[in-house]
């Protein structure tokens, strides 16, 4: 079979769109970590400190997997491997 | 017809990494690119601060102030964030967590000085990943016992059983590929998502993608330099346990 240029383009734009829903794991992950960090904070104030780097620092670990979805975008429409 | 440009919006979105100077090494064809700019850009910063501070730190006042006091802020607080997390075996570390900590920081917020973030090349990240590595199993074959280190290696199955190897292996490999990765990924999204609001909102984006920077350039780009150094952090201390040679 034979696909022309702007057929593969389309189709890397739409894998583009599928991959960045990825996003929506450390979505719901980061909001997990902070609401467990407030009540955790609520429960005993004087940790404030140590709460919130080791929220930042949990959050910022399970940022990656979205990140990778996004790489996946990026290598889908700037690097465009699929073009002959 | 670039649809690439196209689907980015228009000709004046540009965030690529651009060679600037080819010439050919041994038969390859090799680019002096934008990063290698950049990154001589960021050194010499930091070269530049570095002999300021010799120069303030040898003529030291009991009394430290101005310059000397931003110094020994600094050094301090890096030295303070390797002993929190490595305990006994911190001593050693110091120099060499405080300078990728601060090297990577500054790449991280040039893109406010109007560079192309250094950090945000994979060939930037990868060495720095590649170094944690060699280091993580450098301290793991001077701290633990050859016995250890096999039983660790088949470590859900018994010693004499070695076929979980190669499992172990992927995982001990991943650990570079994710920290060059996030931190790659990171800065280059910052870098994306900057260059797409300049490009498309054109005169529209005047004052208020300052909110953007602050975001993208600094608290991520801070947020990601502490998550670098902490966890080659914590892998390496992980491989030294309690610190007694073996």
């Amino acid at each position: 079979m034979d696909f022309n240029e702007n057929f593969i383009l389309g189709c890397s734009a739409i894998g583009a769109g599928l991959a960045v829903i990825a996003g929506i794991g450390p979505g719901v992950g980061q909001g997990i970590a902070a609401g467990h960090a407030a009540s955790a904070v609520g429960r005993n104030p004087g940790a404030q400190s140590e709460i919130r780097t080791m929220m930042l620092l949990g959050q910022a670990v399970a940022e990656t997997t979205g990140l990778y979805g996004l790489l996946i975008a990026f290598l889908l429409l700037f690097v465009k491997p699929l073009l002959p | 017809m670039e649809y690439g440009i196209l689907l980015s919006g228009g000709a004046d979105v540009d965030f690529m990494i651009h060679g600037i100077f080819q010439y050919s090494f041994f038969g390859h064809k090799v680019w002096i690119t934008t990063t290698h700019v950049c990154i001589l850009i960021v050194m010499m910063i930091l070269v530049g601060f570095a002999i300021a501070a010799n120069r303030c730190i040898a003529k030291a006042a009991q009394v430290p102030g101005g310059f000397q006091n931003v110094v020994e802020l600094i050094v301090e607080k890096l030295d303070g964030m390797v002993d929190t997390s490595m305990g006994k075996a911190a001593p050693k570390f110091y120099n060499y967590i405080g300078t990728v900590f601060i090297f990577i920081l500054v790449s991280n917020i040039s893109g406010l000085l109007g560079l192309r973030p250094p950090t945000a090349d994979y060939g930037v990240t990868l060495p720095l990943a590649l170094i944690t590595f060699t280091m993580i199993h450098f301290n793991k074959w001077k701290y633990q016992r050859p016995k250890t280190i096999w039983e660790d290696a088949c470590s859900p199955l018994p010693p004499w059983l070695p076929i979980w190897i190669p499992i172990n292996l992927i995982s001990w490999f991943a650990v570079p590929v994710s920290l060059s990765l996030r931190l790659f990924a990171n800065v280059l999204s910052g870098t994306i998502m900057t260059a797409l609001v300049y490009g498309l909102l054109k005169w529209f984006a005047t004052i208020w993608p300052a909110a953007l920077h602050i975001y993208l350039d600094l608290f991520s780009g801070a947020i990601q330099t502490y998550v670098f150094c902490m966890l080659t952090m914590t892998y390496i201390s992980s491989e030294i346990g309690d610190g007694t040679r073996r």
